[in-house]
């Protein structure tokens, strides 16, 4: 089987979540790799370094330059001819493209997968989480989104891919980019950070969210997420959200701190390697998924954590 | 300019779903049904596109069984004008809902479909952006931000790192995030003339849709579960652990 793997990157480097694509595709046969982009050389040389691949098909067009999914679908539409399968990142922008190129090539879309189960068969999460569906397409052609926590990241290095150019199918005219307000932070990215430190609505606000949670998180050079009560509450932006409709986790310590445990947060960080717990609420659902809890007032308890770290 | 938005009966949203013990689905048999929470916001935004004076006309669809009336009715309760439903006691796919979509728009020439991003019983987040690509159209996904400058809308959308904002050409498909707006509730009155707004019932093959599914589901099982560790006492034993896991010195 061929399989054509969509690349997320930022015209030096691939993201991370692409990189768990790869070794899903692998499970599936040989994997050639698509940079689309404006300026992005770097990173299809990038991409020509990772484990396994064999072709880095690099399309630089300005149309190309926001990933903007009315131009970006049709041109993988374009390429799909010469491969069984083309998987995206469940990533916001790979969400974005994937079933635009599904429709335009008239095929169902896997959305998600946890696993490889066969050629054409796979589980995903139905019910944010809550169950595991295992699903066989009958579709020729397949496209599919990939969870970027169920798969190991393939190494960014000892590949020997080769870069080849291919022509663009232009801006289809349909949409601009405007802007992007993207949140800078010395922090490590949620999705890849090896640790995490959560805050939930208890922090009251969000000069209170800022005082206690980023000094622990500093000390433990960990990332920073909120539950959605916290995102919703306005004491931080909405990229820090974890859970089924925010971010989905899974890094090897997740902390979290004044955070109940709602189903939908759980969706998105119970594949943690260790949960650590801290609540006031001995009875919150977040301490039956947690291997260590700390039942007390986090007011009192996360500055003491921080000083004695 | 009028706008479509699609609706669809899933579980209530503060139902926790129990798999079937045979492993073919989620028991659906006496659990609380209610409209997808993005598309109650996706109903949400379009009615106050409608008050603002951007839109004469909000129209409600749903794709399901005859049960979805309700759903359709809730829409119209909180103030679409009129609605349709296309039944079918089918599951029916993303891609097959979106063709039943293309054939509705074609008759109703809307300016926007705004759609929730996702249903949160099969978690597909396929529908709107399957439906832009049928139609040839623009799409402004995971919108927090709406608005129409005359023939065109800017969407502000919830992207991994942050906001993006993208303008789209009029008639375009927009899908919902969570914090586009707040939906309303319907009042007891607006319930009782809702009754009285016009429902349409049609088929799938009114629109020449075949609805056959592409996917086969195999099984339904339960997610491995996880099982609570230990409490400890107090910060120097949770110190003392964190040291033992290496990760603090």
């Amino acid at each position: 089987m061929k399989t054509l793997v969509w690349v997320e990157h930022d015209n030096a480097s691939v993201k991370d979540a692409t990189l768990a694509v790869v070794t899903a595709a692998a499970k599936l046969g040989e994997v050639d790799l698509l940079v689309a982009g404006q300026g992005a050389q770097a990173a299809a040389d990038a991409a020509a370094q990772i484990a396994g691949v064999g072709k880095v098909l690099l399309a630089d067009d300005a149309a190309y330059a926001n990933a903007l999914a009315e131009n970006v679908a049709p041109l993988i539409v374009s390429l799909a001819d010469g491969y069984d399968a083309v998987l995206f990142p469940a990533t916001t922008t790979g969400k974005n493209v994937a079933p635009r190129v599904a429709a335009l090539l008239d095929v169902a879309q896997i959305s998600d997968i946890l696993s490889v189960e066969g050629p054409k068969t796979f589980t995903r999460p139905i019910y944010a989480g809550n169950a595991i569906a295992t699903v066989e397409s009958s579709d020729a052609k397949l496209v599919i989104t990939v969870r970027g926590t169920a798969f190991e990241k393939a190494a960014t290095s000892g590949g020997s891919g080769t870069v080849e150019a291919v022509s663009g199918t232009g801006d289809a005219g349909l949409s601009t980019f405007v802007s992007a307000e993207l949140a800078k932070s010395e922090r490590p990215e949620l999705t890849s950070a090896k640790i995490i430190v959560s805050g939930g609505r208890a922090l009251k606000d969000s000069e209170t969210f800022k005082a206690t949670i980023f000094p622990l998180a500093d000390k433990l050079h960990a990332a920073v997420g909120a539950s959605r009560a916290a995102v919703d509450a306005g004491y931080v932006p909405n990229d820090y959200q974890v859970g089924q409709t925010g971010k989905i986790v899974a890094p090897e310590v997740y902390i979290a701190v004044g955070i109940s445990g709602a189903i939908q947060h759980l969706a998105g960080m119970k594949d943690s390697k260790t949960i650590i717990a801290i609540n006031k609420d001995e009875d919150a659902p977040i301490f039956q998924v947690a291997d260590i809890g700390l039942v007390g007032d986090l007011f009192t308890v996360v500055p003491e954590l921080t000083a004695k770290l | 300019m009028k706008i479509l938005v699609p609706v669809k009966r899933v579980i209530d949203y503060n139902v926790k779903p129990r798999v079937k013990s045979d492993g073919t689905g989620v028991d659906l048999a006496n659990v609380k049904m209610s409209m997808n929470p993005f598309d109650e916001i996706a109903v949400e935004e379009a009615l106050r596109l409608k008050e603002a004076g951007k839109a004469e006309e909000v129209v409600a669809i749903s794709v399901g069984p005859a049960k979805a009336q309700e759903t359709l009715r809730t829409a119209l309760a909180m103030g679409a004008d009129r609605a349709i439903l296309v039944e079918t006691d089918a599951e029916v796919e993303p891609l097959a809902v979106a063709k039943i979509l293309k054939g509705i728009v074609a008759e109703e020439n809307p300016g926007l479909v705004i759609l929730g991003k996702q249903a949160i019983d099969d978690d597909s987040n396929q529908t709107g952006q399957m439906l832009a690509a049928l139609l040839g159209r623009p799409q402004g996904t995971f919108a927090s931000k709406v608005e129409i400058e005359g023939d065109s809308v800017s969407v502000t959308r919830e992207v991994d790192g942050g906001l993006e904002t993208v303008k789209l050409s009029l008639p375009a498909i927009v899908t919902t995030d969570l914090r586009l707006n707040e939906p309303r509730y319907a009042s007891l009155p607006n319930i009782m003339k809702a009754k009285k707004k016009p429902l349409d019932t049609k088929s799938p093959a009114d629109y020449g849709v075949d609805i056959a599914p592409r996917l086969k589901t195999l099984t339904v099982k339960e997610p491995p579960v996880r099982s609570a560790g230990i409490k400890v006492p107090d910060v120097d034993t949770l110190v003392n652990k964190l040291k033992d896991m290496g990760i603090a010195n």
